[in-house]
């Protein structure tokens, strides 16, 4: 199924500066109900492909083409990011709202759905990650595992049809990386997990793809 | 911990509606610079201080917050009488400390000492996020707002950054002595934090723009005006009104 891939990279260049190429004729494409691992040495441009996947980025050379269109324009990648959610390897830089309910509900918002309507994505969401306890709390007292799953939660709130996870699992204890892979599993959504976890994309994955050096 | 709560008892002040509180601290933030009589402004402090006291807030936490304060008010109490002419108390050759300077000092403690309480008193014990969405619904400028609330957000992550490029440091016997190498790697280490803060500003935009950021924070706390918010502003406005009266008689 060629044209039914839900993200597809063709021929990708991508370099910081002039110097520091990361990416360079890259391929890459995502089929319906796959969960596509994706590794690779330090460096070698596995957050560079998923940010050029949400347009955060601009790749030199390439066609980016996302639930079958090309995309190129801000205004395409606009709607990108409506449909395709993306879990930082920070969960810091992710979660911005004083509160665990607040971030949650910032996306739905700019969705534009309404008050109630917001409010129970919301309460479905951290009852499906089992976080409801932790609506009402400060996020930056949340240990690092919790942060990470509320993180989710802030993306999974805006039903995306695809998922982009970065490092899912650095700085998680075995717990909290095990309910990771119980939850990522039990999703119906396609998606690349970029990781350096062996053992943890051995089993999230039903492909895996290792990136080289360009 | 930068981000320190004063820990006070739920009390009246507490129930009332965020957007009155955030309007009445302001009055009462700017009526003191309208007293002049000493008598008055010392009876205004004194209401101040009643106020915060019966929030029954932590007492070190006040402490703390009016010592800032303070310090800045004892250099005026120091310096400021040498310059201004009058009646000398002391007299140093030239330079004389006037009486009138001590009771510009004096008013400037006092109006300062009871701005910084009464804000205390009604702000101080406001969530910061609350007072947000309070300061929204006021229509202040949004880009204020924004800044204020990644304010609350980030500085505890500062804060542990900073901790952490510390501990760095500390591991690497780094001790701060009066010296250049403190100078320099004290430089250093401010000059790495503003890099990572830009850095995190970076990866906070582009994680806001995934999810669609189009240029302001949706609310979703619904504030009411209730009768005691009616009774509050009343009897405000009847204290001020009073010790304003009470100052021009």
């Amino acid at each position: 199924m060629k044209n039914g891939a839900l993200l597809r990279l063709t021929d990708l260049c991508f370099a910081y500066g002039d110097e520091h190429r990361v990416l360079e004729g890259m391929s890459l494409s995502l089929e319906p109900g796959e969960r596509l691992g994706l590794t690779g040495p330090n460096g070698c441009g596995k957050t560079t492909l998923l940010q050029v996947l949400m347009g955060l980025v601009t790749p030199q050379e390439g066609r980016v083409e996302v639930l079958g269109r090309v995309r190129a324009s801000e205004a395409d990648f606009k709607e990108v990011r409506r449909d395709v959610g993306l879990l930082f390897q920070d969960s810091d830089d992710q979660l911005f709202c004083p509160t665990v309910h607040e971030d949650v509900a910032f996306g739905p918002f700019n969705l534009g759905l309404s008050h109630a309507e917001v409010h129970k994505v919301v309460n479905e969401t951290l009852d499906m990650l089992g976080l409801s306890e932790f609506e009402k709390r400060i996020t930056y007292q949340l240990s690092h595992g919790q942060r990470r799953l509320v993180a989710l939660a802030t993306i999974l709130a805006m039903k995306p049809k695809v998922l982009l996870l970065d490092e899912p699992t650095t700085g998680l204890d075995e717990v909290h990386e095990a309910r990771l892979l119980e939850i990522l599993l039990g999703l119906p959504q396609e998606m690349i997990v970029v990781s350096h976890n062996a053992h943890f994309l051995e089993k999230v994955s039903t492909r895996i793809v290792t990136l080289g050096y360009s | 911990m930068i981000l320190e709560t004063l820990g006070h008892r739920f009390s009246v002040v507490d129930r009332l509606d965020p957007r009155v509180r955030t309007v009445c601290a302001i009055c009462a933030a700017l009526f003191p610079l309208f007293l002049s009589d000493l008598r008055v402004l010392v009876v205004t402090l004194a209401l101040a201080l009643a106020l915060v006291l019966y929030e029954r807030p932590n007492l070190r936490a006040l402490g703390k917050r009016l010592l800032a304060v303070n310090v800045f008010m004892l250099t005026l109490l120091l310096l400021l009488p040498w310059s201004v002419p009058g009646e000398a108390l002391i007299t140093l050759g030239r330079f004389a400390y006037s009486r009138e300077g001590l009771m510009q000092a004096l008013v400037i403690l006092l109006k300062g000492n009871a701005i910084v309480l009464s804000i205390i008193a009604l702000l101080g014990t406001l969530e910061p996020v609350r007072f947000a969405h309070a300061l929204e619904r006021l229509k202040a400028p949004s880009k204020l707002i924004l800044l204020y609330l990644f304010t609350v957000r980030y500085i505890a992550v500062l804060e542990e950054e900073y901790r952490q490029l510390r501990r760095a440091m500390a591991i690497r016997a780094f001790s701060p002595r009066l010296d250049l190498h403190t100078l320099r790697s004290t430089g250093y280490l401010v000059g790495m934090l503003l890099v990572r803060a830009l850095d995190r500003s970076e990866r906070v935009q582009k994680a806001m723009k995934c999810r669609g950021f189009a240029g302001r924070f949706h609310t979703h706390e619904h504030f009411r005006v209730a009768r005691l918010d009616g009774v509050f502003v009343v009897v405000l406005a009847a204290v001020l009104g009073s010790l304003l009266v009470a100052n021009f008689a």
